[in-house]
C-alpha cells in the first residue's frame, strides 16, 4: 500500500495544543521556573537547583501538613463512602419520593464552597450558633475557635454535610441501573438482604463508586475554600491543611521558591495517590477480560 | 414435584380495573401435570410473562388461586414455592466462579457443603459447564450466562417447576438451537415441569408436549404442536402458528354452509346460526391449483427454499398457497380448491361448532 506524505494533519490538532499549552503547561512550567530560583526582589533570579525541593521534603511543617492533609482525606473517605452507599439503599426507587430525596440530596451540593464555610462558621459558634449554643447547652464544653479537637470535629462533619450527597447520587445511578431481574433471582435463589448486597449491589455499584471515590480523593486532597473559611487553618497551625499552608507560604511570606516546590510535590502526590486508587479498584477488571 | 392448578386466575396492573381492556389476565383456568414441558405463547404484551410471574409468586393476582399439588401457594413468596426461573436477560453473579453461582442457591438453604459439591459436578456436567467451574462468571458469552442460570434451577432438589421467559432472546441465532435441544433433552433427564414462555412458535413447537397460545390475556387454545396446526380452535391461532399463517377469508352462510366469493364451499364443520362475524379459515398447505372451483389471480411468487410461496387473488381477497418446488404455477387466471376436510368455519374468531370453550 502506498502511504501519502501529508504533514497538514499536524495543524488540526494545533487548536487542542494551544488550548492545553496556555492552561496547563505554561501555567505548571512557570511553577517549575520558579521552584528552581532564588530571587531577593527586584525581579533579579538566581539559579538554586533542587534546594528548594530537598528543603519541602524535609521541613517538619510540610510533614505536619502532609500528615493532617492525609488524615483529613481518609477520615472523610471513611465516613462519605459507607455513609453515602447506605443513604443510596434506603432511598425510594419508584414513585415521587425519588424526586424529593433527589433534589434535598442535590442541594448542599449546590452551594457555593465559601458560602458553606461561612454557614457553618456561624453554625458552629458557641455564643450564637445554633449547633455550637446546642452542644455547650448539652453540658459540651466545645468551641472550635479554641480547642483543636472542636475545630476538626466541625471541619469533618462539614465536610460529610457537604458531600456525602456526590457519593449518594452516585451510589443511587448505581443501584437504579440494576435490572429488576437480578432481584427476582435473587429471591427465587433465597438470598438474603446481605447477600443481595454483597452479590448484587456492590458489585453492580463498584463503577460509580470508583469514581465516588476518586473525585472525593482529590476534592478533599485539595480543598482549601471551606476550612480557610471555616478556622483559617487554626486554632495554631491545627487545621493547617496542605492548601492552606502553601498559600500561607506563597501569598503571606511571598517565598515564591519553597512554595512553588512545595506546590509540584503536592500536584505529584495527588497524581500519584489517585493513579494508585484508580490502579487498585479496576484491577479485577482488567483481570476478567 | 407438584401438579401446578390455576383457578379462576385474574390479574390486572391497576387499582381498580373497570374495563375488560384492564385486565392483563383476564380469566384463566388451567392445569399443568407434574413432569410435563409447557410452553406458553402469545405475541408481547399477551399476558404470557404476567401468569409466569404470578406462578413463580413474583407477582399476587387479583383474582383466583394457585395450588401446587392441593396446596394454595397464591399467597407465598418465590423462595418459599420451590420454583426455578431463567430470564431473558441472563443473570448470573459476577464476582463469583461458575461453581459459586451453581453453588449460591444451595448455600443459601444451608446445604452442607460435600453434599454442594456433589450436586456442582453432576448440574455442571449435565449443562456443558465441568470446564470451566473455576472461571469467573462475568466472562462467560450469553448462552454460557443462560446455562449457569438453568444450571441454578436444576441444581436443587426441591424445584416444582422451571419457569422459562423467554431464555433465547439474546443468543446468537446459530446457538438457539444447540440450547434449544439440550433443554429439550435435560427435560427428558430431570422430569421436571418446565414452562416456557416464548413469542416465537418454533422455541414453542420444539420444546413443549403441550402449548398454550395466549392473545390479549386469555387462553385461545391448549393443545400439542400438531393439534395446533391441524385444528386451530380459533382463528388467530391459525393465524400465529405456521409460516405462512392460516388464509382467514370473510364469508356469507347460507343453510349452515359457508358462501366465498359467490360460491359454496364444502367444510368440515356447519356454522351455527345469528352469529356476527363469519370467516372460513384454510392453511397455505390445503390449497391447491385445479381445473374447477374458485376463480383466482396469481399476483406474487415467493421462493421459500423446498417451497414457494404462492399469493393469489380470489373474490377480492389475498390467498396464500404453498406449492412444491418444481411444480408450475400457472401464470394469470387459474382455479383453487380449499381440501373440504382442512377448511373450517369461524364464527366470531371461534371454530364453528366446537365442543368446549378452551
Amino acid at each position: 500500500m502506498n502511504k501519502t506524505e501529508n504533514q497538514k494533519a499536524w495543524f488540526l490538532v494545533l487548536p487542542v495544543l494551544v488550548l492545553v499549552a496556555f492552561n496547563a503547561i505554561v501555567p505548571l512550567m512557570t511553577v517549575v521556573n520558579y521552584s528552581v530560583q532564588e530571587t531577593f526582589g527586584n525581579n533579579v533570579f538566581f539559579w538554586s537547583g533542587i534546594s528548594w525541593f530537598e528543603d519541602v521534603l524535609r521541613s517538619p511543617r510540610f510533614h505536619a501538613a502532609l500528615g493532617r492533609q492525609l488524615t483529613f482525606t481518609f477520615t472523610i473517605l471513611a465516613i462519605e463512602v459507607p455513609l453515602g452507599v447506605l443513604i443510596a439503599l434506603a432511598m425510594p426507587r419508584k414513585g415521587i419520593w425519588v424526586s424529593v430525596c433527589l433534589v434535598l440530596m442535590a442541594m448542599p451540593l449546590l452551594i457555593p464552597w465559601n458560602v458553606v464555610g461561612a454557614m457553618w462558621n456561624i453554625f458552629a459558634l458557641p455564643e450564637i450558633g445554633l449547633l455550637g449554643n446546642a452542644l455547650n447547652a448539652l453540658g459540651f464544653d466545645y468551641n472550635y475557635t479554641r480547642q483543636p479537637g472542636d475545630a476538626w470535629f466541625t471541619l469533618i462533619l462539614m465536610d460529610v454535610w457537604h458531600w456525602t450527597s456526590l457519593v449518594v447520587l452516585l451510589a443511587y445511578a448505581g443501584l437504579v441501573s440494576i435490572p429488576d431481574a437480578y432481584y427476582q433471582a435473587a429471591k427465587i435463589d433465597g438470598a438474603s438482604s446481605w447477600a443481595i448486597f454483597r452479590f448484587i449491589q456492590l458489585p453492580k455499584m463498584k463503577r460509580v463508586l470508583t469514581i465516588a471515590i476518586l473525585l472525593r480523593f482529590m476534592d478533599s486532597f485539595n480543598i482549601y475554600t471551606e476550612p480557610s473559611v471555616l478556622t483559617g487553618g487554626g486554632p495554631g497551625n491545627s487545621t493547617t491543611l496542605l492548601s492552606i499552608d502553601l498559600v500561607k507560604i506563597a501569598l503571606g511570606q511571598f517565598d515564591l521558591g519553597p512554595a512553588a516546590a512545595m506546590s509540584l510535590v503536592y500536584f505529584l502526590v495527588v497524581l500519584l495517590m489517585s493513579w494508585i486508587f484508580y490502579t487498585v479498584m479496576t484491577r479485577d477488571d482488567e483481570a476478567n477480560q | 414435584m407438584a401438579r401446578i392448578t390455576l383457578s379462576g386466575l385474574r390479574h390486572s396492573y391497576m387499582a381498580n380495573p373497570s374495563q375488560d381492556a384492564d385486565w392483563a389476565l383476564k380469566q384463566l383456568d388451567l392445569e399443568w401435570d407434574d413432569g410435563g414441558a409447557y410452553a406458553l405463547l402469545g405475541p408481547s404484551g399477551c399476558g404470557k410473562t404476567t401468569l409466569l410471574n404470578i406462578i413463580s409468586g413474583l407477582l399476587v393476582p387479583s383474582h383466583g388461586r394457585i395450588l401446587f399439588d392441593d396446596h394454595d401457594v397464591t399467597q407465598l413468596p418465590p423462595e418459599q414455592r420451590h420454583i426455578a426461573q431463567v430470564f431473558q436477560f441472563p443473570v448470573v453473579y459476577d464476582t463469583m466462579t461458575v461453581y459459586d453461582n451453581l453453588a449460591f442457591p444451595l448455600r443459601n438453604r444451608g446445604v452442607p457443603e460435600s453434599e454442594v459439591d456433589s450436586r456442582v459436578t453432576e448440574i455442571a456436567a449435565m449443562t456443558d459447564l465441568s470446564g470451566m467451574l473455576k472461571k469467573r462468571a462475568a466472562g462467560l458469552t450469553a448462552d454460557g450466562k443462560q446455562k449457569i442460570s438453568l444450571g441454578r434451577g436444576l441444581v436443587r432438589t426441591d424445584v416444582n417447576a422451571i419457569l422459562f421467559d423467554e431464555p433465547l432472546t439474546v443468543i446468537d441465532p446459530h446457538l438457539k438451537f444447540q440450547l434449544r435441544s439440550k433443554l429439550k433433552e435435560l427435560h427428558q433427564r430431570v422430569r421436571r415441569t418446565m414452562i416456557y414462555v416464548t413469542h416465537d412458535q418454533t422455541e414453542a413447537l420444539t420444546f413443549a408436549d403441550r402449548v398454550v397460545v395466549m392473545n390479549v390475556g386469555e387462553v385461545v387454545q391448549i393443545g400439542t404442536p400438531e393439534e395446533l396446526f391441524e385444528e386451530p380452535q380459533h382463528t388467530f391461532v391459525g393465524h400465529f402458528i405456521g409460516s405462512p399463517g392460516m388464509n382467514v377469508l370473510p364469508c356469507r352462510i347460507e343453510n349452515g354452509q359457508a358462501v366465498f366469493a359467490g360460491q359454496t364451499l364444502e367444510t368440515s364443520n356447519k356454522a351455527g346460526a345469528g352469529i356476527g362475524l363469519n370467516e372460513v379459515g384454510v392453511r397455505p398447505e390445503h390449497v391447491r391449483f385445479a381445473r374447477a372451483g374458485l376463480e383466482a389471480r396469481v399476483v406474487k411468487v415467493s421462493d421459500a427454499g423446498r417451497f414457494n410461496i404462492v399469493e393469489a387473488e380470489c373474490g377480492g381477497h389475498s390467498v396464500k398457497l404453498l406449492v412444491k418446488e418444481g411444480e408450475s404455477i400457472p401464470s394469470e387466471t387459474t382455479r383453487l380448491e380449499f381440501i373440504p376436510e382442512k377448511t373450517r368455519i369461524y364464527q366470531d374468531g371461534w371454530l364453528a361448532g366446537r365442543r368446549s370453550a378452551s
